[in-house]
C-alpha cells in the first residue's frame, strides 16, 4: 500500500478503516431543448412553462430524440477517454412518483451509449489517481416537486422533467471524501471544456449520487449505502466523511450495514433513511417501445472527436512541457476552463512564467478573497497581461506591481496609467540611486561601520534606499551600487 | 411459476392498485391461469434467436435541438384534478 | 333522408362531388340515425353540433372546388384518438372527462381531407378485449341477431363501437385501433371491412396507447374500397412518432383492379385449429376457391411458430400495458381519488379508475416485468416473436399474401365469454401474429354462418404491401355474396 493511500485511513476503536466511494454524476446536458422533446431547457421559468404535452406525458403522447444530446454524450464519452457504442437501447425505468409524468423515466439499463473510460484526479498535493468510468448513458431528467408551499400538500413543477441527463457512472475507485470532492471537480471541468454541461451545481444541473462502504483494507467490498442528488462539492465530502464514520460505529458496535438509499441533510450534516425510498425497488426496465435503437457510425464518432478541444490533461502537459509550469500550476490553471483561457491570453506572447505566477498568485487570490466568479472579475486578461509587460520591461518592480495590482482590481483602471498617475515609474536612472546611497552613507557613518563587522546590515540600506526613493528604485541597481560604495 | 397471494400484493403495490383482502384469492387464481398458458412458451428452442427490437426495418430519426414546443402551461394543467398556482399538487410527500 | 345512410363511402363522396345532396344532409342523415340507435351504445360522446358545423365548411368547400379526398364525409373515431377540445375517455372510468389539449395525427389528416366527425365511439377499456364488455361506458350491441332471438350478441372488440356503428349504418366509416385483432376481428363480428396497415403506417401521436409495439390505426367500413379511401387520409408520415415511417402514401384505390391473376396466395397450414367450427373452415376453403378461380395461385404454408403467437402476445402487450399505463395516477388529468398519502392516492385512484380485465392485464405486465422474471418472460415472448416474424419473412419470398379466417367464431352472445379470459383471447388467434411480425392485415366480410351471422376472412400482406392486401380483399369481396344490412331493430 502506498503512503498515499495509508493516508486515507481512518481510525476506528478497533483500528483502521478503508472507506470506499463511487459517485453517479447526473450532468444536465447543455442543449436549448429536451431529449425527447421540442420544450426549452432554460432555467428559472414559470412553473409548467417549458413543458410540452410529451413532458407532462398526456395521452398518446411520443417521444423524439434530440441529435444534439446524442452528440453531446458521445463528445462527453470522448472526453472520458471511453468507449462509445455504435448501438444502444433506451430502456423504460418503472416507477411512480409525482414528478415522474410518465410513471417510467426513459434510461439506458443493458446497453448504454458510452462504456468503459477512465479519469485522471490531480490532488492538492501534487500527487494523482484514476478513476475508472463504467459508464454513461442518456436519460431524462424528473420534474420537480416543491414541499414546502403547503402544509399537505407538495407542489409538482415539470420544467425540468424531460432534459437529458448523462449519468456518469465511476467504479468504486475512490478512497476518501477529498478524492471525491477532486474527482467530481475534474468531471465538471471535462464537461465544461466539452461545453457538454454547464456543471451548475446550485441550479442543480450537475449533482452526485454518491455511493460508500467502509472496509478494513484488503478485505472484499463491504455493504454499501447511497445518498442521492447531492448538489455541492462539500456536502459530498460532508456526507462521506458522516457516512463512513456511521458505518465504521455501526460494524465496530458489532452491527452490520443496511443497503440503502439514504438522504443527506445539509442543515446538520448527517444522512438518514430516506422514507420515500425505504421499500425495494423493482424498476421493471425494459426496451422503450416507442423508440427504436440508437445507432450511429464511427465515421460521425471520428468527425465529433476531431473537434474535440483540448481537454485539461493535455492542457496541464502543454503547460508543462511548452511553457515551462510546474506541474502544480499547471493543474491549478487547468482546473477550469475559464481560468485556463484567462492564463493562456495573459500568457500570450509574454514569460508564461510570471504570468502563470500572477495568475495563480496575486489574481486567483484576490477573486477568492473577494468572492468574484473568474467572469466578473474587475481585471481583464489583457489588462494583466498589460501589468506583466510592465514587469518585464523593467517598468516596474515586481513588488509595485503589486501596489497597482489591488488599485486594478478595485478600480479597473488600466496598470499603465495607474504607474503614471501614482508617479510609480521604476527608478533605473543610477545617478539617481547613486545619490541616495551617498546620501544615506553619508547620514549614517555608524551603520556603515557596523557593517563592516555584520554584512547582514547590507539590507537595511537597501531599505533606507527603498523608503528615499519611494520603493520605485529598480533593486538590482540599489544592491549593485550598495555593494561598490560599501565594499569599495 | 405461480404466484401466490402475497406476490400478488406485492405485484399490486408495484402496479399501485389497491386490491381488496378478499379479491386476493380470486385474483392469484386468474393471473395464475393465464401465467400458466403462457408458459409454453418454454417449449420454443429460442437459442441464439434476437429479441425483437424493431417492428419495421427501419432507423431511429433524430430530430434538431430547437425549442418548438411548450410554452403554454395553462394547457398542460388543464385537466388537472388539483393545482395551484400553476403547478400540480398532490398529497404532500415525505422524502 | 334515411336512404343517404345505406350509401357507401364511395358513393357518398360521388354524390356530394355530382351535387346530388349536400354534406349537411349527409351529416343530418347520420345524426339522426345515431340518435335513433342509442340502444347499441356505438358512442361515448356524440358530437352533432360539432359534425354540422364541420359539413358547412365542406359544404363552402365542395362549392368552391377546394374539397379534399374525404370531404363532407361523416365518420365516427374510436374514443382512443384524442380530440382537441372533446372528451377522450379509452372507455375508462380513469379518463373520464378529459379534454385533450391537442388532436391525434390520425383524426387530424382526416380533418385535413375533409372528414366530418360524428362522435367518440366505445370501446374495450383501454382497447383492452375483444368483445366490448370492458368498457366503463357499458357494452355495445352488435347489430346483427340471431334469427328470432333478442339475445345481444357482442360487436367485437376492441373497436366493437366503431364496428357496431358502421354496420348499423350510422357512419360511412370509423376510425379503429388494432393491437391484436381489435379492427378485423370487430370487423368480422358486424360485416365489414377492417384493415390494420402495416406498423409505421399510420402515425400513432394522440392515440391512447396499449401496448405501443403492437398498436396501429386503421380504418373500418362497409367496402373495401371505402377502406382504400380512408386509409389513404389516414395514414403517412409523422415526425412526431419516431416508429412511423417516412414513405410515400399509394392511391389506394388505385390498386383496386380486380386482378389477381398469377398471385401467389399462401394458406398456412398451422391455421387449421383442432376444433375449429366446421363454416369457418368452409368459409376458407370458398375463399381459396375464389381467389383460385380469379386466377391466383394457391400456395400450401407453414408458419411453424404460430401456435405461440397468442401466448407471447399476452406478454408483450400486458408487460407495455403496464408501464403505458403508469401515467394515469391521478396527478395530471382523469381521475383521482383522495388518499392518505401519495401512494394510498395512487392506488385508490387506479383501483377506482380501471376495470377488472385492465386490472388484470397490468398486474399480468407487472409481473412478468419484474426482477427475476423479465428473462423468462419478456424477453423469452421477445424472442418467440422475432421467430413468428421469420416465419413470415421466410414465407413472403414465395407468396404475394396469406389467406387466413380471421375470427374462429361468429359473433357470440354478451356474457357467454366474459367470465374466461383466456378463451376470450381465443378470438384473437388468426389475428394476433400479424400485430406481433407489424404485418398488414384486412378482413373481408366473406359469408355468414348457419344462424346468418357474419364472418370475415383475413389477407395478410407484406410490409407496407396493403395495395396488395386490398386487391385481393377486393376479389373476395366481389366473388362473395353480400352481406345484408343488420335489421334496424334498435330504432324503438
Amino acid at each position: 500500500m502506498s503512503e498515499a493511500t495509508k493516508s486515507n485511513l481512518l481510525q476506528g476503536v478497533t483500528g483502521d478503516w478503508e472507506v470506499v466511494v463511487g459517485m453517479e454524476i447526473h450532468a444536465q446536458v447543455q442543449s436549448k431543448a429536451k431529449l425527447f422533446s421540442g420544450a426549452s431547457t432554460e432555467f428559472g421559468a414559470e412553473p409548467n412553462a417549458n413543458v410540452s404535452l410529451v413532458d407532462a406525458a398526456m395521452p398518446g403522447m411520443l417521444p423524439v430524440i434530440n441529435a444534439y444530446c446524442v452528440e453531446q454524450a458521445v463528445r462527453t464519452g470522448l472526453g472520458l477517454k471511453a468507449q462509445i457504442n455504435l448501438r444502444s437501447i433506451f430502456d423504460r425505468k418503472n416507477y411512480f412518483y409525482p414528478d415522474l409524468p410518465q410513471g417510467y423515466q426513459i434510461s439506458q439499463f443493458k446497453d448504454p451509449i458510452v462504456g468503459e473510460g477512465e479519469v485522471i484526479v490531480d490532488m492538492p498535493d501534487g500527487t494523482s489517481f484514476t478513476v475508472g468510468i463504467e459508464r454513461l448513458h442518456l436519460e431524462q431528467d424528473a420534474g420537480k416537486s416543491i414541499h414546502d408551499l403547503h402544509p399537505s400538500k407538495s407542489y409538482v413543477d415539470l420544467n425540468r422533467s424531460g432534459i437529458a441527463l448523462m449519468e456518469i457512472v465511476s467504479k468504486p475507485d475512490i478512497r476518501s471524501s477529498e478524492q471525491a470532492a477532486a474527482y467530481l471537480r475534474k468531471v465538471r471541468a471535462i464537461v465544461r471544456y466539452l461545453g457538454t454541461c454547464d456543471g451548475n451545481m446550485e441550479q442543480g444541473s450537475m449533482r452526485a449520487d454518491v455511493n460508500v462502504s467502509v472496509r478494513r483494507p484488503g478485505d472484499p467490498l463491504g455493504t454499501r449505502c447511497e445518498m442521492k442528488n447531492i448538489n455541492s462539492m462539500r456536502f459530498v465530502q460532508q456526507a462521506i466523511d458522516y457516512e463512513a464514520m456511521r458505518q465504521i460505529e455501526i460494524i465496530e458496535a458489532g452491527g452490520t450495514i443496511n443497503q440503502e438509499t439514504r438522504l443527506f441533510d445539509s442543515r446538520n450534516g448527517e444522512t438518514r433513511t430516506m422514507r420515500s425510498k425505504e421499500e425495494a425497488h423493482d424498476y421493471r426496465y425494459f426496451p422503450d417501445p416507442d423508440l427504436l435503437p440508437l445507432e450511429f457510425d464511427q465515421a460521425w464518432v471520428d468527425e465529433i472527436a476531431s473537434g474535440l478541444p483540448e481537454l485539461p490533461d493535455d492542457k496541464k502537459a502543454r503547460f508543462i512541457a511548452d511553457m515551462g509550469l510546474s506541474p502544480y500550476d499547471a493543474s491549478v490553471l487547468v482546473s477550469d476552463k475559464s481560468r485556463a483561457e484567462f492564463f493562456e491570453a495573459v500568457a500570450e506572447g509574454r514569460d508564461a512564467k510570471l504570468a502563470a505566477n500572477w495568475v495563480t498568485g496575486e489574481f486567483f487570490g484576490a477573486l477568492n478573497k473577494n468572492g468574484t466568479a473568474i467572469e466578473d472579475s474587475p481585471i481583464s486578461a489583457a489588462q494583466l497581461g498589460a501589468l506583466v509587460d510592465l514587469i518585464s520591461d523593467d517598468t516596474i518592480s515586481g513588488k509595485i506591481a503589486k501596489q497597482v495590482f489591488e488599485i486594478m482590481f478595485e478600480t479597473g483602471e488600466e496598470p499603465a496609467k495607474i504607474v503614471e498617475d501614482k508617479g510609480l515609474k521604476q527608478v533605473t536612472d543610477t545617478g539617481a540611486i547613486e545619490a541616495a546611497v551617498d546620501e544615506i552613507i553619508a547620514a549614517n557613518p555608524d551603520k556603515v561601520a557596523e557593517y563592516k563587522e555584520k554584512p547582514k546590515m547590507f539590507g537595511w540600506f537597501v531599505g533606507q534606499v527603498m523608503k528615499v526613493t519611494q520603493g520605485k528604485a529598480n533593486p538590482k541597481a540599489v544592491n549593485d551600487i550598495l555593494k561598490a560604495k560599501l565594499d569599495g | 411459476m405461480s404466484v401466490d397471494t402475497e406476490t400478488v400484493r406485492r405485484i399490486a403495490h408495484l402496479a399501485r392498485i389497491a386490491v381488496k383482502e378478499e379479491a386476493l384469492e380470486p385474483m392469484t387464481g386468474e393471473l395464475n391461469t393465464i401465467l400458466d398458458w403462457v408458459e409454453q412458451l418454454g417449449e420454443v428452442n429460442t437459442e441464439g434467436v434476437e429479441p425483437m427490437t424493431r417492428v419495421v426495418d427501419t432507423q431511429l430519426r433524430w430530430r434538431q435541438d430547437e425549442v418548438t414546443d411548450g410554452g403554454y402551461p395553462e394547457r398542460v394543467t388543464k385537466n388537472a384534478p388539483d393545482g395551484d398556482d400553476g403547478f400540480f399538487t398532490v398529497p404532500k410527500v415525505v422524502e | 333522408m334515411t336512404e343517404l345512410t345505406k350509401l357507401t363511402m364511395a358513393e357518398a363522396r360521388d354524390g356530394l362531388k355530382a351535387k346530388e345532396f349536400t354534406s349537411v344532409e349527409l351529416t343530418q342523415a347520420h345524426v339522426e340515425a345515431i340518435e335513433s340507435a342509442r340502444a347499441l351504445n356505438c358512442f361515448v360522446t356524440e358530437t352533432a353540433e360539432r359534425a354540422l358545423e364541420q359539413a358547412k365548411q365542406s359544404d363552402e368547400r365542395l362549392q368552391s372546388g377546394q374539397a379534399g379526398p374525404m370531404e363532407g364525409l361523416p365518420v365516427a373515431i374510436k374514443d382512443l384518438f384524442c380530440t382537441e377540445g372533446v372528451q377522450t375517455t379509452a372507455s375508462s372510468h380513469i379518463l373520464e372527462g378529459f379534454v385533450p389539449q391537442y388532436e391525434s395525427t390520425v383524426s387530424a389528416n382526416l380533418w385535413r381531407d375533409g372528414a366530418v366527425m360524428l362522435g367518440k365511439t366505445n370501446l374495450d377499456e383501454f382497447a383492452m378485449g375483444s368483445s366490448n364488455e370492458t368498457s366503463f361506458f357499458g357494452n355495445v350491441v352488435n347489430p346483427y341477431r340471431r334469427p328470432g332471438d333478442e339475445t345481444p350478441l357482442v360487436p367485437g372488440g376492441s373497436s366493437g363501437g366503431s364496428s357496431a356503428a358502421v354496420a348499423a349504418r350510422l357512419a360511412l366509416g370509423a376510425t379503429g385501433t388494432d393491437t391484436g385483432g381489435s379492427i378485423r376481428q370487430p370487423a368480422s363480428f358486424t360485416g365489414i371491412v377492417g384493415i390494420k396497415p402495416t406498423y409505421g403506417r399510420c402515425s400513432r401521436w394522440g392515440i391512447v396507447a396499449f401496448a405501443s409495439s403492437l398498436d396501429q390505426a386503421g380504418p373500418m367500413t362497409r367496402t373495401v374500397r371505402d377502406a382504400a379511401i380512408m386509409l389513404g387520409s389516414m395514414a403517412g408520415f409523422d415526425p412526431k412518432d419516431s416508429t412511423c415511417v417516412d414513405r410515400p402514401v399509394p392511391n389506394y384505390e388505385a390498386s383496386l383492379t380486380g386482378d389477381v391473376r398469377g398471385l401467389k396466395i399462401g394458406v398456412p397450414k398451422e391455421y387449421r385449429l383442432d376444433g375449429m367450427p366446421g363454416e369457418i373452415e368452409a368459409l376458407w376453403q370458398k375463399g381459396i376457391n375464389w381467389l383460385k378461380a380469379a386466377g391466383a395461385e394457391i400456395v400450401d404454408v407453414s408458419l411453424p411458430h404460430t401456435k405461440y403467437a397468442l401466448p407471447a402476445y399476452y406478454i408483450v402487450a400486458p408487460a407495455e400495458a403496464s408501464s403505458n399505463l403508469a401515467r394515469y395516477d391521478g396527478v395530471k388529468y382523469g381521475l383521482r381519488e383522495e388518499g392518505t398519502d401519495i401512494a394510498d392516492m395512487y392506488e385508490k385512484t387506479r383501483a377506482a379508475g380501471f376495470g377488472a380485465e385492465v386490472q388484470r392485464r397490468v398486474m399480468i405486465g407487472t409481473y412478468v416485468l419484474s426482477a427475476g422474471y423479465y428473462d423468462a418472460y419478456y424477453l423469452k415472448a421477445q424472442k418467440v416473436r422475432s421467430l413468428i416474424a421469420g416465419d413470415f419473412k421466410k414465407v413472403f419470398e414465395t407468396v404475394d399474401a396469406i389467406l387466413t379466417p380471421t375470427a374462429p367464431s361468429a359473433a357470440f352472445g354478451a356474457g357467454e365469454k366474459s367470465d374466461d379470459p383466456l378463451s376470450m383471447y381465443l378470438n384473437d388467434v388468426f389475428t394476433v401474429t400479424g400485430n406481433l411480425a407489424g404485418l398488414p392485415g384486412i378482413s373481408v366480410p366473406a359469408g355468414v354462418d348457419g344462424q346468418g351471422l357474419p364472418l370475415g376472412l383475413q389477407v395478410v400482406g407484406k410490409p407496407f404491401d396493403e395495395e396488395m392486401v386490398l386487391k385481393i380483399a377486393d376479389v373476395i369481396e366481389s366473388a362473395a355474396d353480400p352481406i345484408a344490412a343488420p335489421q334496424e331493430w334498435w330504432k324503438a
